[in-house]
């Protein structure tokens, strides 16, 4: 176990090389550059923006851009953002709490009214809440994300007035139920695409699981249907949705990117829109760095724990 | 007192910025530009008077987010709706365009013997009243602090135009400064009055590294409101400094909230969520709903940004004057301020705002005359091919137009823009690039054939358009500026020089009236419009004055309070 994981760490790591060094060329050799938003200004004369320039260290060639940040944060020091001279990771750390809130409240609906729909399928095939469930999922993996957070503000915020418009608070109040009052409509957009794959996801794998052998085995011995269900469906259907789970953190991170926006909701989304806007390349290089990293564990978390529950993974 | 207004001229006229009056005397006054403020200002009337103590707050919405703390340093418009709170300049210059003291007792003139009569040495009189955020007296060497700052080679300054020139900088006592100017340079007047905010020396003099400090992001200044909280990605808090020097202010804390999405921000205005609708303002497309909702007030006002057609003038069919007027006679102006704009900004001949007092009346009017544009084209010799492409010397007249992707009104502009052209034989093909993209090399070191941009030529609220128009001013040329247009003129050039050192505003309007003259007639851009902001403020909210002569309408938070 022991060497798998080591095997499985030394390939993250090279990965993660290869990711921030494909992301260093592609956000470097992209036109524009972070003093390109100075340019309609009739205060920064060409001059001005070539000795800020020149400060920046933008000047030097790329390869020694790189070198210069890669070996910097490997030392723990990701750099200081363009835009207000923060270090990345307290401008990251700021930002993480708000997207981690917004993801973990997606992801409990998702994971409990996708696994609910999935496995009621599964167990009522073809029936009218299948097909019901079914069309609903295509539905839901069809709407855009940005749309239907557009509605969701029409419908609750505008004519309805029950929801915020937007915001994570409401400034000087931050109340528990103030911060779940705005909660409500992001988070309910962000886990409806969650919810319709996990909802297909779950009822895949539970229609695997009931047509064994020891589920028909379990109901000719008499053994009731709830318990069945439970103790052996259950709990093997839920064994590949270890490794959905680890790596729904990307499919994540894509929707609340647009859900933070919609909702100006002040997290990581946002922020990389944003660095990526003014071409904040420290930050942009920070957040790609850490989304990579969030995949990479999350894989690997994933490999381990199937590894944990079925040995003959780590045998392959 | 007279010397308080800002008029720093000899005699009946004043270099500086005249007042309304003055400005109609003049007989300078634009009136359609004034109409346009003129509504602005109806709107915004202050009925009844501002509460003894602070109350209140304002969330004031922007569309994008401020990040920059620290006045002296690279920032953008959004930037300077947290510096005009957090900070005093010497002087302001007011909607009217006068020079107002803030930091200063008086605005120097040659009258009160604050300049010399050449225009080399300033002698400054500072208020003896003014305290930091922190409690600590403000006095001139805050002042030679903040001038050596920008002319610090290790700090990032974001401009030292003007400060450059600033030499032999004596504290004369507490509240007096006095330097002397290397060369005449009456724009620096402006460039002091609008963007230059003073910082304080005994916190920033401590700090190893003038680029990076805890300043920076918890600024300490002498203005109407002192640094609260900033969530990043979300909004920053300021709260009333009952300590301030001048008026106000009238509400306790000013909530900066930051909402990227433009239909975002407007449907949090509408709901309630937000008290002022900031910077970008409201889109052209809601401006007629948005005026019938009720408890909420819709200012359409003019902006300095001049929205015009960039032609690189060193690109083939474009070296050409005849071809140039000939597009510029083809374009239907109207239609795209109608139809594209809602009719909200007024069309445009010069690149000074038509309420400046440097503003040219009388410039030869656009007429929308595609058949005009084909006797012209005809006569200069660009004759029809088989395909109908005019082209002449084997040059075809077809180009590319660029502009910031996404921005919708600039594309259906260019729908516009295609069909007109095609009818007086000319190609033009649509190159759009992302905001990072299109305003990096590709805008300054002009590898395009033409662009449409919004462009404030103003420095502060001076006409000084050497960086812009001035043949030394070429970056694709290793010049200093953005002369991106690749203007050449000599005399242009001998026209900046000359309105650079003149103190007279008599003779400064005059050079400037020829310049936009010359500009107009050599067709170095093809302006299309004056821009324009639609703001939103919710009822009841009083003090909102905008303001030309700043880039963001929020200067002046500390002036406003509920009634």
């Amino acid at each position: 176990m022991a060497r798998y994981i080591a095997n499985r760490l030394a390939q993250a790591v090279m990965l993660l090389v290869i990711v921030s060094a494909i992301g260093f060329a592609i956000l470097h050799l992209a036109p524009g550059g972070p003093l390109s938003q100075y340019a309609a200004s009739a205060q920064m004369t060409q001059e001005d923006l070539d000795r800020v320039s020149k400060q920046l260290g933008l000047d030097r060639p790329l390869p020694i851009q790189y070198l210069d940040w890669f070996g910097r944060m490997l030392k723990g020091d990701w750099g200081k953002s363009y835009r207000d001279g923060e270090a990345v990771l307290s401008v990251i750390s700021s930002h993480l709490g708000a997207t981690l809130e917004l993801m973990a409240t997606a992801t409990i609906i998702a994971v409990l009214l996708g696994c609910w729909i999935g496995i009621l399928g599964a167990l009522r095939r073809y029936s009218l809440f299948d097909t019901l469930a079914t069309v609903g999922a295509m539905i839901a993996l069809s709407i855009p994300t940005f749309w239907f957070g557009l509605v969701t503000i029409y419908v609750f915020s505008v004519t309805l007035g029950w929801l915020p418009a937007g915001n994570r608070e409401t400034v000087g109040d931050g109340s528990f139920l103030d911060l779940l009052h705005h909660l409500i409509a992001p988070a309910m957009v962000l886990a409806l695409v969650e919810t319709a794959m996990w909802g297909r996801f779950m009822r895949s794998s539970m229609l695997e699981v009931i047509n064994h052998d020891y589920i028909r085995t379990a109901r000719a011995k008499g053994m009731p249907e709830w318990r069945i269900l439970t103790v052996h469906a259950l709990r093997n259907a839920m064994l590949p949705m270890i490794t959905v789970a680890g790596l729904q953190f990307p499919t994540l991170l894509g929707g609340a990117l647009v859900a933070e926006t919609v909702f100006t909701w002040p997290g990581m989304g946002r922020l990389f829109l944003d660095s990526i806007g003014y071409r904040d390349y420290p930050v942009v290089m920070g957040i790609l760095m850490f989304s990579a990293m969030m995949v990479l564990i999350g894989s690997l978390l994933a490999d381990i724990l199937y590894a944990v529950v079925d040995p003959r993974i780590r045998v392959g | 007192m007279a010397d308080d207004t800002g008029k720093f001229g000899v005699g009946a006229l004043h270099l500086g910025i005249p007042n309304r009056r003055q400005f109609f005397q003049l007989g300078a006054g634009a009136a359609a530009g004034w109409s346009l403020a003129g509504n602005a200002f109806a709107q915004t009337e202050r009925p009844g008077n501002p509460p003894d103590k602070p109350g209140g707050q304002v969330i004031a919405a922007l569309s994008q987010e401020p990040t920059v703390f620290h006045p002296l340093m690279p920032g953008i418009e959004v930037d300077q709706g947290v510096w005009w709170q957090v900070f005093s300049p010497l002087w302001f210059i007011d909607p009217d365009g006068k020079f107002v003291p803030d930091l200063a007792r008086e605005v120097p003139t040659i009258e009160n013997g604050g300049l010399s009569a050449d225009g080399l040495t300033w002698k400054i009189k500072l208020r003896s009243d003014v305290k930091w955020h922190d409690g600590t007296a403000f006095t001139a060497d805050d002042v030679k602090f903040s001038l050596d700052l920008i002319n610090n080679p290790d700090f990032r300054a974001r401009s030292r135009v003007g400060h450059s020139l600033v030499k032999d900088i004596k504290v004369v006592a507490a509240d007096e400064i006095h330097w002397r100017m290397e060369a005449a340079y009456s724009p620096y007047m402006s460039i002091l009055g609008s963007l230059t905010f003073i910082v304080p020396k005994h916190i920033l003099e401590k700090v190893s590294d003038p680029n990076s400090s805890p300043f920076h992001n918890a600024p300490v200044g002498t203005g109407p409101f002192r640094w609260g909280e900033r969530v990043p990605g979300d909004h920053i808090l300021l709260n009333a400094h009952t300590g301030y020097h001048g008026k106000g202010p009238y509400v306790e804390r000013v909530v900066f909230k930051y909402i990227p999405d433009l239909t975002v921000l407007y449907t949090q205005f509408r709901t309630g969520q937000v008290d002022y609708t900031g910077l970008q303002g409201i889109l052209p497309n809601f401006v007629q709903e948005a005026k019938t909702l009720k408890g909420h007030k819709i200012v359409v006002s003019a902006t300095s940004s001049v929205e015009h057609i960039a032609p690189n003038l060193e690109f083939g069919p474009f070296a050409d004057r005849a071809v140039r007027e000939a597009l510029y006679l083809a374009i239907n102006k109207q239609a795209i301020i109608d139809t594209l704009n809602y009719g909200l900004p007024t069309q445009t001949e010069s690149f000074v705002p038509q309420q400046a007092w440097s503003f040219q009346q009388g410039l030869p009017q656009h007429k929308y005359d595609p058949t005009k544009a084909n006797a012209l084209l005809d006569a200069a010799g660009w004759v029809r091919g088989t395909s109908g492409v005019r082209e002449k010397g084997g040059v075809k007249l077809e180009f590319a137009n660029s502009t910031t992707s996404g921005n919708a009104v600039r594309e259906q502009t260019q729908q516009l823009l295609i069909q007109d052209w095609r009818a007086i034989g000319a190609t033009m093909r649509v190159n759009n690039m992302p905001a990072a993209v299109i305003w990096g090399d590709f805008w300054q070191q002009s590898k395009f054939n033409s662009v449409i941009v919004g462009v404030n030529f103003m420095l502060g609220s001076d006409p000084d358009v050497t960086p812009r128009f001035g043949s030394g001013a070429i970056p694709a040329k290793g010049g200093r500026g953005y002369n991106t247009y690749q203007y050449q003129s000599a005399e242009a050039d001998r026209l900046l020089a000359q309105g650079a050192k003149q103190f007279d505003l008599a003779q400064r309007k005059t050079t400037y009236g020829d310049l936009q003259k010359l500009i107009r007639n050599d067709l170095a851009i093809l302006p299309l419009f004056q821009g324009f902001i639609a703001e939103g403020v919710k009822e009841g909210l009083q003090g909102f004055r905008p303001n030309i002569n700043t880039s963001i309408n929020c200067w002046n938070i500390r002036e406003w309070y509920w009634a």
